[in-house]
C-alpha cells in the first residue's frame, strides 16, 4: 500500500497547525511565539503546496516538459520573509513586557495559584 | 501625459516610503527632545513628516480629482502586463479613502508634534511607514499586495502601539501582536485557498473568475471567504471579533489611537472589496457568501459597542467603544448590499472617521487638565478651559449621535433611506436609531461630569490650559467633519457615483487587465487542469 504525497503533506500541515494552535493558547508568551512560529510554518507549507505538488518540475516555463507554479513559492518566500521580521519583533515585545510586568504571563500578572501550566 | 501625472497613482506608496527612509538616516532625537543637539533633529523630522504628509494630501486630492471623473486610474509597475505584473489601481473609492487617510493623518501628525512625538523613538519614521502601508492597501490592485501592505502598516502599528512605553502599553501591546499574527496567517490561508481555486490574485480577475467557479469548488472559495471575513472583521473590529479593540486604542498614546482610527477602516475596505464585489451579487455559485452574517454581526457590533461605551470608566475608552460602535453601522450599511447602501456607507464611513479621530485627541486634551483624575469619569477639579473643550466634545458628541444638521445625522438618515423595502430593514433602524441614542446618553452623561460635576474641594489642575497647536489641530478634525456637512450635496454624489462604480466588473477589469481583460483574460498559471498523474 502506498500513501499519497497528498496525504502526507496535507496531514503534516494539519499535525503543525494543530500544535501552533495549542502552543498560542498557552498562558506564556515564550509558548505563543513558538505557537505562532509553527503556524507560520504550517501557512507557508500550505500556500506552498495550493500550487499543487509537482515532482521533477521546475518552476521555469520551458518547451514541453512539466512545469510547476512558480507564483506560489514567490508568495511563499514574501510570507516567511514577514513571519520572521514578525517573529523577531514579537520576542522583543515579550521580553520588554517581562521586563515592564515582572512576568512572562500574556495577561501581564503572575498566575494565580492552582492556575493552569 | 507629462510625468507626474503618468506616475502619480504609485506617489502616495513612494512618497511616505522614501520620507520614512529620509528620517531614519536622519537619525533619532535620542531622547534629547528639549536643547541640545537632538532638539534640532526633532524638528527637522517634524518639519520634514510634515511636508511630506501634507504632499501627500495635494496627491490624494488630484487622485480624487481624477477618479471623480469616473477614471480608473491603473498603474503597472515596471509596465508587465497584467495579470503578471504589480498592479495599483485607483478608482473612486480607493481616491476616497486616500483622501481620507491624508486628512486623519495631517492633524494627528500635527498634534503629535506638540510634544507626544518625542515620548519615543523614531516616531515620524514610524508614522510615515504606517502611512504607506494604509495608502498601499487603498491602491493595490492584488489580493497578495493587500496582504503585503496590511502587515506594512501592521509592523508600524505594532512600533506604534507601544509607543511612549509603559506597563500597560505592553501588556496590551503583546495580545494586540500576538492576535493580528494569528489573523495574518489566517488571511495567508484565505488567499491561497482563492489562488488554489482560480489561479489568478488580481482583484480584477478574481472578480471575473471567482463567479465562474462551479460548485465542487466553490465551497473551497466559500471557506475562503469566511476565512478572510474573520481576517477583516477582526481589524474593523467586526463583534465577536472587536474585544481587543477599546483595551488596544485606550491603552495607546493619544496621537497614536487617533490614527488608528482609520485602522479599523482598512478592515471596511477590504471587507467592501473583497465581499462585496469579488464575492459578491456575481450570479455564481459563489455569490453573497457572507451576506447572512455580515449584517446580523455589524448590527451586533454596534449594539454591543454602545454598550461599552455606556459602561466605559474613562473617557478614551468611551471613544474607544465609540469607534466599534461607528465600525458597526457602517459594516451594516455595506451587509445591506446595494450601491444605495453602500453610498450612504461611504459618506457614514469618512464622517465618523474624522470624528472619531478628533475625539481620540480631545479625550487627552480634557484629560491633561484635569489633574490627577485624568479621564476617569469621575467628578474632579474644574478643567481650565471648559467651554472651549466643552463646545468641542458637544460638537463631537451631536455628530457621533447623529444629530442634525451634521453629517453623522445625514449619515444616519442615508443610510434608513437606503435600508427600506430590505428584509432586515426593521431591525436595522431599530438599532441605528437606538444606538444614536445611547450614544448621546454615554456622552452626555461623560460631559456632565466632566465640564459640570466638578469639586472644588480638590486643588486646580494647575493646568493654563492647552497649547494652541494642540487645540488647533483637533479643531481642524471637527471642521473637516462639518465641512462634509456643508459640502455633503457633492459629497454624497461622489460616494454614490463611487458605489456604482464598484458594481461594474466589466469596465474595472478592462482598466486592470487591458485589452486581454474579461473572458480572454489569460492566467498566471502555466497550466489549466490538475495533472494527477503528475504526482503519485
Amino acid at each position: 500500500m502506498t500513501i499519497s504525497m497528498e496525504f502526507l503533506v496535507a496531514s503534516g500541515i494539519g499535525w503543525v497547525t494543530a500544535c501552533g494552535i495549542y502552543l498560542l493558547l498557552r498562558g506564556r508568551s515564550f509558548t505563543v511565539v513558538l505557537g505562532l512560529s509553527m503556524l507560520g510554518y504550517a501557512v507557508n507549507v500550505f500556500i506552498f503546496s495550493m500550487g499543487r505538488l509537482w515532482r521533477a518540475a521546475p518552476p521555469i516555463l520551458t518547451d514541453g516538459s512539466a512545469v510547476a507554479d512558480p507564483l506560489p513559492q514567490a508568495l511563499v518566500l514574501t510570507a516567511i520573509v514577514i513571519g520572521f521580521a514578525t517573529t523577531g519583533f514579537v520576542i522583543e515585545l515579550a521580553l520588554r513586557s517581562r521586563h515592564e510586568n515582572g512576568t512572562d504571563h500574556v495577561d501581564g500578572h503572575a498566575e494565580r495559584e492552582g492556575g493552569a501550566q | 501625459m507629462n510625468w507626474i501625472d503618468l506616475h502619480l497613482p504609485i506617489l502616495p506608496v513612494l512618497l511616505p516610503a522614501i520620507t520614512a527612509v529620509l528620517l531614519l538616516l536622519m537619525g533619532d532625537h535620542g531622547g534629547d527632545a528639549h536643547g541640545g543637539h537632538g532638539h534640532h533633529k526633532l524638528l527637522w523630522a517634524r518639519r520634514l513628516a510634515l511636508a511630506s504628509t501634507a504632499l501627500g494630501l495635494l496627491i490624494a486630492a488630484a487622485l480624487v480629482q481624477r477618479a471623480a471623473t469616473g477614471e480608473l486610474i491603473a498603474y503597472r509597475v515596471g509596465d508587465w502586463p497584467a495579470p503578471f505584473g504589480i498592479l495599483v489601481l485607483v478608482d473612486r473609492l480607493g481616491a476616497m479613502m486616500l483622501m481620507l487617510g491624508a486628512c486623519v493623518a495631517l492633524p494627528v501628525l500635527w498634534y503629535a508634534s506638540g510634544g507626544w512625538d518625542a515620548h519615543g523613538r523614531y516616531f515620524h519614521a514610524l508614522f510615515q511607514f504606517q502611512l504607506m502601508g494604509l495608502y498601499g492597501a487603498f491602491v493595490t490592485g492584488d489580493l497578495f499586495n493587500l496582504f503585503v501592505f496590511f502587515e506594512v502598516l501592521l509592523i508600524a502599528s505594532y512600533v506604534l502601539m507601544v509607543h511612549g512605553q509603559g506597563r500597560e502599553r505592553f501588556r496590551v501591546g503583546l495580545h494586540y501582536v500576538v492576535l493580528n499574527l494569528a489573523a495574518s496567517a489566517l488571511f495567508l490561508i484565505g488567499v491561497a485557498l482563492i489562488y488554489a481555486k482560480t489561479g489568478t490574485l488580481n482583484l480584477a480577475d478574481l472578480a471575473l473568475r471567482v463567479p465562474q467557479v462551479a460548485a465542487p469548488d466553490a465551497a473551497v472559495l466559500q471557506v475562503a471567504a469566511m476565512l478572510l471575513l474573520v481576517v477583516f472583521g477582526f481589524k474593523a473590529a467586526l463583534m465577536p471579533l472587536a474585544m481587543w479593540l477599546p483595551a488596544t486604542y485606550s491603552a495607546s498614546s493619544p496621537p497614536v489611537a487617533a490614527l488608528f482610527a482609520i485602522m479599523t477602516k482598512v478592515g471596511v475596505y477590504a471587507i467592501v472589496r473583497v465581499h462585496g464585489v469579488m464575492f459578491g451579487d456575481s450570479g455564481g455559485a459563489t455569490a453573497l457568501t457572507v451576506e447572512p452574517v455580515l449584517l446580523p454581526l455589524a448590527l451586533l457590533t454596534s449594539v454591543v459597542g454602545v454598550m461599552g461605551a455606556l459602561s466605559a470608566r474613562t473617557l478614551a475608552r468611551l471613544v474607544a467603544w465609540l469607534t466599534v460602535t461607528s465600525v458597526g453601522t457602517v459594516l451594516a450599511g455595506i451587509g445591506l448590499y446595494g450601491a444605495a447602501a453602500w453610498g450612504a456607507a461611504f459618506y457614514y464611513l469618512l464622517n465618523s472617521t474624522l470624528v472619531i479621530a478628533a475625539l481620540f485627541l480631545l479625550a487627552e486634551l480634557v484629560a491633561a487638565q484635569r489633574g490627577d483624575a485624568d479621564g476617569q469619569l469621575v467628578p474632579a477639579s474644574p478643567v481650565a478651559q471648559p467651554t472651549l473643550l466643552g463646545l468641542m466634545l458637544l460638537l463631537a458628541a451631536a455628530s457621533t449621535a447623529g444629530l442634525p444638521p451634521l453629517p453623522g445625522f445625514i449619515g444616519k438618515l442615508m443610510l434608513l433611506e437606503a435600508s427600506t423595502g430590505h428584509a432586515w430593514a426593521a431591525a436595522f433602524w431599530t438599532v441605528v436609531l437606538v444606538v444614536g441614542f445611547i450614544t448621546l446618553v454615554g456622552l452626555a452623561r461623560a460631559g456632565s461630569i466632566l465640564f459640570w460635576h466638578v469639586r472644588t474641594d480638590l486643588p486646580d489642575g494647575a493646568s493654563a490650559g492647552s497649547s494652541p497647536k494642540l487645540v488647533l489641530a483637533t479643531c481642524s478634525l471637527l471642521a473637516a467633519s462639518v465641512l462634509m456637512s456643508v459640502a455633503s450635496a457633492p459629497i454624497q454624489r461622489y460616494t454614490h457615483a463611487a458605489a456604482v462604480q464598484l458594481t461594474d466588473r466589466a469596465a474595472y477589469a478592462e482598466a486592470a487587465l487591458g485589452e486581454q481583460g474579461g473572458a480572454a483574460a489569460q492566467t498566471a498559471r502555466p497550466y489549466r487542469i490538475d495533472k494527477r498523474k503528475e504526482v503519485k
